[in-house]
Order: C-alpha cells, then structure tokens, then sequence
C-alpha cells in the first residue's frame, strides 16, 4: 500500500505551487515551521518567509499588515495558539480591519497528543465561529485540503483554516471541486438515498471515524449516511437539513468541545428549520485535553467510531 | 527649519487643536487628552514630512501611518480634514451613529487612514507588515507609527520592537507620546516606563528623546531618521497631556472625559489666533 501523504507536506506544496503564480503569496510562522513542514516554500521563496519567533500575537499584526498592502498572507501555528493566543489581533487587526489573513491552526483537538492539555485546542472552532464573516474550514483529506487552501488564497477576506498535519487518507479524487459552505455528501445509507440516520463530521480524524461507525452499524443492517462537513462556517445547511429530513437522525461529531461549534451550529440550523429529527453530539464533553497518543485520546474523549455508534443507538 | 516654516507648521498644530476640542464638545465627550499631546507631532507630519495625496488617499507612494493610540483618531481626523481627505463637516459627525469618524481609526471609514487600531498593542505589528510588504515591493515609503506610552504596557509592541530590529526594518519611524499619564493614573504610579529611550536602544532600534511640542525638534528628529539605514527609529516624544487645552492640560484625567460647548469656546479663546 502506497504510503499517505502527511497533510502538511500537501500544505506546503500548495503553499509552493500558489506562489510560484502569484507572488502575493506569503508565509508566515512563529517558530514552528518544521511542525508545520512549511520549509519548501522557505526553500523556494525566502523573501516571501516571514519567521516572527514565539509571538503569534505579533504574527498575526505583521500578517494584517502585510495583507494591507495587498500581499496574501498564510500565518500557522498550533491551533490553540491561533486562536486562543492571538484571538484579538485576528478580530482586531484582520477581520475588523476588513484585511486578509489566512489563520492556520495546526494540531487540532487530540491531535495535539503529547503536547497535552495546553497545547488541546477543543475550543478554536467555538471561538473563530463568533466573529463576523469569518469563513473557517477543516479539510478532512489531502484533496480537500489543497483545494481549500487555494480557495482561501481566492478570497478576499479572512479564513481560519483547521489542519490536522499528519498523514490522512484520501477520501476524494483529484479533480473534485470544493468551496466554502459546501460540505460532501462522503456516504449515502444506500443506493436508493434512504438511511436509517445521518452523521455529519468535521475533519480527517472524525469524517474517519464517522465512516467506520457507519460500516459498522451496516453490519448490522443499519444504513447511515454521512456527510463531510469541511465548512464550519458558512454552514452547509442545505446538506445537512435535507438528510435530517430524509432520515429523522442526526448525530453530528467534531474533535472539539460539544459546545459552539459544528454540533451547535447543526443544533441551530435544525431548531430554525422545524424540521423533525432526533439529534446527538459526540465531542469533547465539557472537559480540557490531557497527555496521550492520538488514539487513547479520542477514546478517551469518546470520540471514536464505538462513540458514534452508542450515539446513534441512544437516538 | 525655518522661521517662517516654524510659524506655519504652528499654526497648523493650532487648528488641530481647535478642531479636535470643537469635535468633541459636538459630542459632549471624548479622548481628548491623548489627542493634544500628539497635534504637534501631527501638524509636522501632515504639513510637511508624511508624503500623502489627499485626491488618492491610497496612493502606492504614499508614506503611510498607523495610529496605534486609536483612541486620538479625533486629532487625527482634524489633520486630515485641514488636508482636504474629506469634508470638514465630517468632524461634527464625529461618534455618532453612522458617522465615518469613530472614535478609535477605522481604515474602512475614514480617507486617510491606513490601518484599523484601537486594541492597544497591536499597531507597531501592523507597522512591521506593512513595512515588510513594501520591502518585498521595493517601494520606499516610509511606515510612521504612533503609539501611547500607557499602551506601551501592551507585551506586543516589544515582540515587534524585536521583529523590527531583526528585519532591520529602517523604513519604520515610530514615535512614543510620552505624556506620563494613562487611565487609572500617572505611567509612574501605574507601570513605571523609566527610561524609555534606553529601552528602544537595547531593542536595538535608533532611539531619540526630545520635546515633543517642539515642531522644530520634530521635524530634525524625522530628518536623522531618514539617515539611518539599518535600523527602525523610535522618537520619544517628551509631550504633556492636553497640552494646548486650557480646561485639562497637564491633567491626568483628561484621557475620556466631558467636554461641554462652553467649555470649547474658552479653550479655543485661549489658544488665540
């Protein structure tokens, strides 16, 4: 079997082929570019590699500034750092001011692994999903994520972009077109598009999971839809509505806190819409990460797959 | 300069004045002391060093500002009115609903301003952005920054004083208004910036103390900034808070504060033609 693709190397090479185009193009990191594997577009373009050292507040100001000027600005860095370190400088200084960062957060959730509790961002989508107008997305595979990281280049305006950096199965076709507010229909319970219920996930770790709950309750002759979310915000609420119409069961589940992010945002569009449907959340329950390998964290979180399954059973 | 410059570019500090203590007795209240310590600083900008086109306000050779101390938008706008980027009838528009003038700089609101502030700490960032973009442009505008000496409490200014001074960012002439009172008090009950200029230096920029109402002083400290090729500049501005505003100059208070229309009349009287 062919070895996957780390997500971040696909990053980086996006990064690199956007700014061989366009000069615009420019990268920003606060010491953490070897995690973020941005060192191939350094290689190829060090006047356009801003290296700001530990100050992700600052980086954030520079990346506005550098946008006001027209440039096209790619800031990384943990997620927990984007969002929680420099949360006021992206509101303030990017999405008030108008201006054009592009916001990575690395590491998402449990993917922070032996990093532990500090470095856990279970909140960073909560946070960047109440400030006006911000687009946010979380590829969930390295297709997806080199055409999201194109279409926030095309944007005229800010986006906070969630990267799980390791590898990650391909779950889409090169070729397959994406946009904001768009989310993929990943499974659909059967041939003829009826399902039992609808899992809507957010990422590569969930949208994985999400998929193994679903064969494993077709095992159990259960049919289950799932839907990829990748665009938190906008929402795609059209997907997400029709299949809670058509199944009457919706589960969403997110590398996250349950609270403020995709669950809420897909609790909300149910509750406004008066469609009838029986709904749960599987996230983060209200707690702080901790220290462990990926794995034992998202069971330990109860975000796996035999998590999904309970959820749906318990609808 | 010369006699006859001096005269003009105090003059013209006098009408900042004038307009700043006007827009805001329109409103009842606001920042005014904060606003008249930098008019001086203002008027040498706007009336002779900062290369700006009121016609084009984001003209690509422009040299552009970034107000850090938001909160002295008002002084700001007076300038920029005087200069003719937008209708002097604007100013008495200044905080009210749907108004183009809001209290802290808004680069969407208002021609003439190049950068949204108001989040103390986080303009000199936007300063090193910018100036870096106009390096990768080859374009050698010069960046100016502004920022308060109580916001100099803000961590971030010195995570870009650093950045500045690795990238050797010469194109960033920033001045402090050392006006030694924030809100709750004075800098040095608060937190006590000691010797400001020495600190700049030990970040590694080119540091220089002077009065900052000598329009004079100013204008020289601007030139030899000019001169410095491999380094960002801080000019501390040695300034009085509500200098020039008979009903609170040197008062600590005076950071957001009632200005009724009587008072205005007087503080106009008294600056005199």
């Amino acid at each position: 079997m062919e070895a996957l693709k780390e997500m971040r190397a696909v990053y980086a090479e996006t990064l690199v082929r956007l700014g061989a185009a366009d000069d615009r193009i420019v990268v920003l990191e606060a010491d953490l570019m070897k995690a973020t594997g941005t060192g191939p577009f350094a290689k190829a373009y060090p006047e356009r590699t801003v290296n700001v050292g530990v100050a992700e507040a600052n980086m954030v100001g520079i990346a506005a500034g550098m946008s006001a000027e027209g440039k096209i600005p790619f800031a990384a860095t943990f997620a927990c750092f984007a969002s929680r370190r420099a949360y006021d400088q992206f509101f303030v200084s990017g999405n008030y001011a108008r201006l054009n960062v592009k916001l990575v957060g690395t590491d998402p959730g449990v993917c922070a692994a032996f990093n532990g509790g500090t470095h856990m961002p279970f909140e960073d989508l909560a946070l960047m999903r109440a400030v006006p107008g911000l687009v946010i997305v979380e590829p969930s595979d390295p297709v997806s994520l080199a055409a999201f990281v194109q279409k926030a280049a095309e944007r005229d305006g800010c986006v906070y972009l969630r990267l799980q950096r390791k590898a990650a199965p391909a779950l889409y076709k090169e070729g397959e077109t994406f946009d904001f507010g768009k989310a993929k229909l990943l499974r659909a319970g059967s041939p003829d598009g009826k399902a039992d219920a609808v899992i809507v996930a957010l990422g590569a770790l969930m949208a994985g999971e999400a998929l193994k709950a679903a064969d494993l309750l077709a095992a159990e002759g259960k049919k289950i839809a799932v839907i990829d979310a990748l665009s938190l915000k906008p929402l795609d609420e059209e997907l997400i509505l029709e299949w809670a119409a058509k199944t009457g069961r919706v589960v969403t589940c997110e590398n996250h806190q349950k609270r403020g992010a995709l669950g809420s945002a897909v609790a909300e569009a149910i509750a406004e819409s008066g469609v009838p449907c029986k709904f749960a959340r599987v996230g983060v329950d209200d707690e702080f990460g901790e220290v462990g390998t990926q794995d034992w964290l998202a069971d330990r979180f109860r975000l796996t797959a035999p998590h999904i399954v309970a959820a749906i059973k318990g609808l | 300069m010369s006699p006859s410059e001096r005269a003009r570019v105090e003059a013209f500090a006098k009408e900042i004045r004038k307009l700043t203590i006007g827009m805001i007795a329109e409103l009842g209240v606001g920042h005014i002391g904060g606003a008249m310590s930098i008019a001086d600083l203002l008027a040498v900008l706007y009336d002779k060093r900062l290369k700006a086109y009121p016609e084009d306000a984001r003209a690509a050779d422009r040299d552009r500002l970034v107000l850090s101390k938001g909160h002295a938008g008002p002084a700001l706008y007076a300038a920029l009115a005087a200069k003719g980027f937008f209708p002097a009838e604007w100013l008495s528009t200044l905080n009210k609903g749907g108004t183009r003038l809001p209290s802290h700089c808004d680069r969407n609101k208002t021609p003439g301003i190049d950068m949204t502030t108001g989040s103390l700490g986080q303009g000199l960032s936007a300063a090193c952005g910018i100036a870096m973009a106009l390096r990768l442009d080859s374009n050698p505008a010069t960046v100016y920054a502004i920022i308060g000496d109580g916001e100099s409490d803000e961590g971030q200014n010195w995570e870009a004083a650093m950045f500045a001074a690795q990238k050797r960012l010469s194109s960033i002439v920033a001045f402090t208004d050392y006006n030694r009172a924030q809100i709750d008090g004075t800098t040095d009950e608060i937190i006590g910036l000691g010797g400001l200029a020495e600190k700049w230096a030990a970040f590694g920029w080119n540091a220089l103390e002077i009065d900052g109402h000598d329009v004079g002083a100013i204008d020289a400290a601007i030139e030899t900034a000019a001169a410095v090729g491999d380094r960002p500049t801080m000019i501390v501005l040695h300034t009085v808070k509500g200098k020039g505003c008979s009903f609170c100059e040197g008062q600590v208070g005076s950071h957001n504060m009632n200005v009724t229309k009587e008072m205005a009349a007087e503080a106009v009287a008294a600056l005199g033609a």
